[in-house]
């Protein structure tokens, strides 16, 4: 099937997002903003212990408390969910804590109230007592430690990779995965250079500025529950399991998200309202406040022990990758974390022998999942420092040691899998071009010293999974869009708008795209992994193609000969005699993809596409102070062929920007286990001041074949980089590299000190 | 539980209501006028997603108690653009593409909108100072500040 470009066609043009005019007004809708008659609201009490057995909750008080309408504990909970337990890829997580509890911050109860501020107050009326339960926190440890977190493992059966865990006792290993390619024993035993480095990265936060909201309004047949979520579709699927009801009798509803970024995936508090609204009655809205998006779940915190062979010519003939990802609690989708993101820790080389190990760990610590980047922002900010720390030790040039390992076209993945429009090379030499690197670089006066760096990384998609549309054209001739993509701000709808209107010769503007509402809008896996625009837009192109032809099949029948220009609303008009009808198309779309053999995690067919994204930095260091100052910012990424170039282009910016928060200061503190910074006063995200003083971000000109229009996946490109770039820049003005993120003031002057032989003293 | 009643002007209209003396004007806002431009995230008047203008200045929502609204003109995002044409601000927002998710868009609007009431021709380090209490979590900074400079141009032409 082929598709060309119109001249001054939808895609490619740089439509205002779809509701502009909404957002600039405060008018647009969230769930947020979402009131039902006769709603109650439920407030959480929470674990203050990391481990422990619940011995006593003492709710009565709470009970008590005028205008208080009930208070709901997991007995309550299992009246009307016998087995509550959820999870994409465990049935780990209670909906209320069953007998004991794993972090500090887990729900325990709920009070239930039409004023919140009463429910609130109430829920500080209740008392629990626990039994402390040895905890552990450190991934490292809990490779090894006899703080067991999960009884038994309880595998979803989504997943044949996590089958073979099912019964597992006295493990905290939550998934390991394993790849093997070529003979690497050897080429380290015939290795000219060996060079081992352990990198680590910290807890973070995603913060959507609107927090985790859902409200469902339960019936004893049917319920509806409006939430924020990414994935109305898996949310549906899993209440209907944890209900044993069919699927038609759930509905679930979203509207724009206030942010995502991988939070408001799978379930969260979905199964919590619709239990709650079952044993009140009535509509019940939780909305958690900015503390508890801290308690509910955030960035794998990681530990990547990598190693390479290289060769006298500085090939790099063997990689040993070993990545430890910190779980959580829970595992959300963090085995899908270690695996997918794993198979391309060795980063986007091309090396001949590789082995990585990379599991999934469960801590007491409050859960990790998918943000931004789906674990491939640790991985980048590991084999990018190591990259750099190799040519230096060798005496060659960053971006030439790079540019002689990089893996092409047409060449094997470690996977085995053989790659093809990934513009590794392209992105690489256009970072190179725009920073300069050729031209003798300033390094700065007196105290303040300046450096630059690159870093260059790359991510595979989320594989097999199904996207489903439907294009109504009505009786008028105009149009809707019925997919189940959730703008959370990546401007999905605009995109996907373009798109119809591209196949229908419409404007992009003309299209309404419906929020998705699962009785109405099709099936779709999840907005997340950069999948939508590849996955959802192929979707959307076939449902309007299906469309398209059966227009041209409605006029062949009213004896029109093919290219007539007559109008829509006149062929409906002659059809039927009056204004109506609707025509209605759909499509249908999943990639081949074949899974990664178990034991040797190869595979020919690893992914559809993949998303390149490279990142160069020029900086100041403050040798006095340990301030990093970015000077200047360069994203380059392949997007495939931009559906909306500027769209693309802020995406490409916002993620970079994200990136830099999670790489110079945010990060979860904590105290055994609890968390002791859970507010923006504490955990410092970027604002006007944090921002580089130039930020560039493009795209390389490319095509994603099989992709819609060319187009592919780009949220989360311009995250790899951001960090290696930026610790690879201030080794570069300082001679002192940092091996942990976040690279604060205070890491950056120890480490300066800690060089100079005069270390400074713990505070 | 202390009622109050609190007579003031709303978005160019006279506005009564009986409020709890704890609620805050963001609360106040969205329960009882509808209003939901001004929404809460962080709670602690450090990201600027509740911004109101109360006599003309710019304060967080979530802090101002309600009841300091008795006889105060109240202003919200909702006000601006209501008739046909937007608010050159919020043209401005719009043609430089300046926000994505929408949460804070009513924030910085009516920030800029100060700012640029105050200083019609800001410097960089001016449009960086009075935003620097509204956060963007998708990270459109760049382009908020391009919209700035463009709003500052459209309210001089």
């Amino acid at each position: 099937m082929t598709t060309t470009i119109s001249p001054g066609g939808q895609v490619g043009r740089s439509v205002p997002r779809l509701e502009a005019r909404a957002k600039v007004t405060g008018r647009a809708e969230y769930v947020h903003n979402l009131r039902l008659p006769g709603m109650l609201y439920g407030k959480i009490f929470r674990s203050r212990t990391a481990h422990g057995r619940i011995r006593r909750l003492d709710v009565a008080a709470a009970r008590a408390m005028d205008g208080v309408q009930s208070v709901i504990t997991a007995e309550d909970v299992r009246r009307v969910i016998p087995d509550p337990y959820y999870g994409p890829a465990f049935h780990d997580q209670p909906i209320l804590a069953i007998d004991k509890v794993r972090y500090v911050g887990e729900p325990v109860a709920v009070v239930l109230a039409a004023d919140p501020h009463i429910a609130e107050a109430a829920a500080h009326l209740i008392v629990a007592e626990y039994e402390e339960l040895p905890a552990v926190f450190d991934e490292r440890e809990a490779m090894t430690s006899t703080a067991i977190v999960h009884e038994v493992l309880r595998p979803a059966g989504t997943f044949p990779d996590l089958k073979h865990l099912e019964g597992r006792t006295n493990t905290n290993i939550a998934l390991d995965f394993h790849l093997r390619q070529g003979d690497v024993e050897a080429a380290f035993a015939a290795a000219e250079h060996v060079f081992e480095h352990t990198f680590r990265t910290q807890q973070v936060l995603h913060v959507p500025l609107e927090p985790f909201v859902s409200l469902a309004d339960a019936t004893p047949s049917s319920v509806t529950i409006h939430t924020a979520s990414q994935s109305p579709s898996f949310v549906r699927i899993e209440i209907a399991r944890l209900l044993r009801w069919p699927e038609n009798r759930v509905r679930v509803k979203t509207l724009h998200l206030g942010g995502g970024f991988g939070a408001k995936l799978y379930i969260k508090l979905e199964a919590l309202v619709v239990a709650l609204s079952l044993l009140a009655r009535r509509p019940v809205k939780v909305a958690l406040s900015m503390e508890e998006q801290f308690y509910t779940i955030t960035k794998h915190a990681s530990t990547f022990r990598i190693k390479s062979a290289v060769a006298k010519d500085g090939r790099v003939t063997a990689r040993h990758c070993e990545v430890l990802w910190n779980g959580g609690a829970y595992a959300d989708i963090g085995p899908r974390v270690t695996q997918k993101s794993g198979f391309t820790a060795a980063g986007p080389y091309d090396i001949p022998a590789v082995s990585i190990d990379s599991y999934a760990l469960y801590t007491n610590l409050p859960p990790a999942g998918a943000l931004r980047g789906f674990g491939i922002p640790q991985l980048v900010w590991a084999y990018e420092s190591h990259t750099d720390l190799v040519a230096r030790a060798l005496g060659i040039d960053p971006l030439t040691f790079r540019r002689k390992n990089l893996l092409r076209n047409g060449r094997p993945q470690a996977t085995g899998t053989i790659m093809r429009d990934a513009e590794i090379e392209a992105v690489l030499e256009r970072l190179a071009a725009r920073l300069d690197w050729n031209r003798p670089f300033d390094r700065g006066a007196g105290p303040v010293k300046r450096g630059r760096g690159i870093a260059i990384g790359f991510k595979a998609s989320i594989a097999p999974t199904t996207s489903i549309a439907s294009v109504a054209i009505h009786a008028d001739g105009s149009c809707t869009l019925s997919c189940g993509t959730v703008d959370m701000g990546q401007g999905s709808d605009t995109a996907m708008a373009q798109i119809v209107a591209e196949v229908l010769n419409l404007d992009a503007e003309a299209v309404a795209v419906i929020h998705p509402d699962t009785d109405v809008t099709p099936y779709d896996m999840a907005t997340l992994g950069s999948r939508s625009t590849y996955h959802m837009g192929n979707a959307v192109r076939l449902a309007a193609e299906d469309a398209r032809d059966k227009i041209a099949a409605l006029a062949a029948s009213l004896g029109l000969p093919p290219g007539s220009n007559l109008s829509l609303a006149e062929l409906f008009r002659r059809k039927y005699g009056m204004q109506a009808g609707t025509i209605i198309g759909t499509g249908s779309f999943i990639p081949s993809y074949s899974p990664p053999d178990h034991s040797t995690g190869l595979t020919e067919n690893a992914t559809p596409f993949w998303m390149i994204g490279a990142t160069g930095v020029e900086l100041e260091v403050d040798t006095e102070t340990g301030h990093v100052q970015v000077t200047r910012l360069v994203n380059v990424a392949d997007a495939g062929r931009a559906i909306n170039p500027r769209i693309v282009e802020t995406q490409l910016s916002g993620a970079s920007i994200m990136q830099l928060g999670f790489t110079l200061f945010e990060r979860m503190n904590f105290d055994k286990g609890q968390v002791t910074n859970a507010s923006l006063a504490d955990y410092k995200i970027p604002g006007m001041h944090d921002l580089p003083l130039a930020i560039e971000s493009e795209f390389v000109p490319a095509e994603q074949h099989g992709g819609p229009f060319g187009a592919k996946g780009v949220g989360e490109s311009a995250t790899f980089g951001v960090s290696p770039a930026i610790a690879n820049a201030i080794h570069d003005a300082v001679g002192v590299r940092l091996m942990a993120l976040p690279l604060t003031p205070e890491a950056v002057y120890r480490a300066i000190r800690a060089a100079a032989d005069d270390p400074l003293g713990e505070a | 539980m202390n009622a109050r009643t609190i007579r003031f002007t709303l978005n160019g209209g006279p506005a009564t209501a009986e409020i709890g003396t704890h609620q805050s004007l963001v609360e106040v806002l969205q329960q009882r006028f509808d209003l939901f431009g001004a929404r809460e995230s962080c709670a602690q008047g450090l990201c600027g997603c509740c911004t109101v203008l109360v006599d003309g200045k710019a304060v967080s929502g979530c802090l101002f108690l309600a009841v300091f609204a008795d006889g105060a003109h109240v202003e919200t995002v909702e006000h601006l653009g209501a008739g046909e044409r937007l608010d050159p601000v919020q043209e401005a927002f719009i043609e430089a593409g300046a926000f994505q998710c929408g949460f804070c868009t009513p924030g910085f609007v009516l920030m800029t909108r100060q700012l640029l009431d105050e200083k019609p021709d800001p410097s960089d380090a001016e449009i960086g100072h009075y935003l620097s209490g509204n956060l963007c979590r998708c990270g459109t900074y760049p382009q908020i500040v391009e919209a700035v400079r463009l709003a500052a141009k459209k309210r001089k032409a």
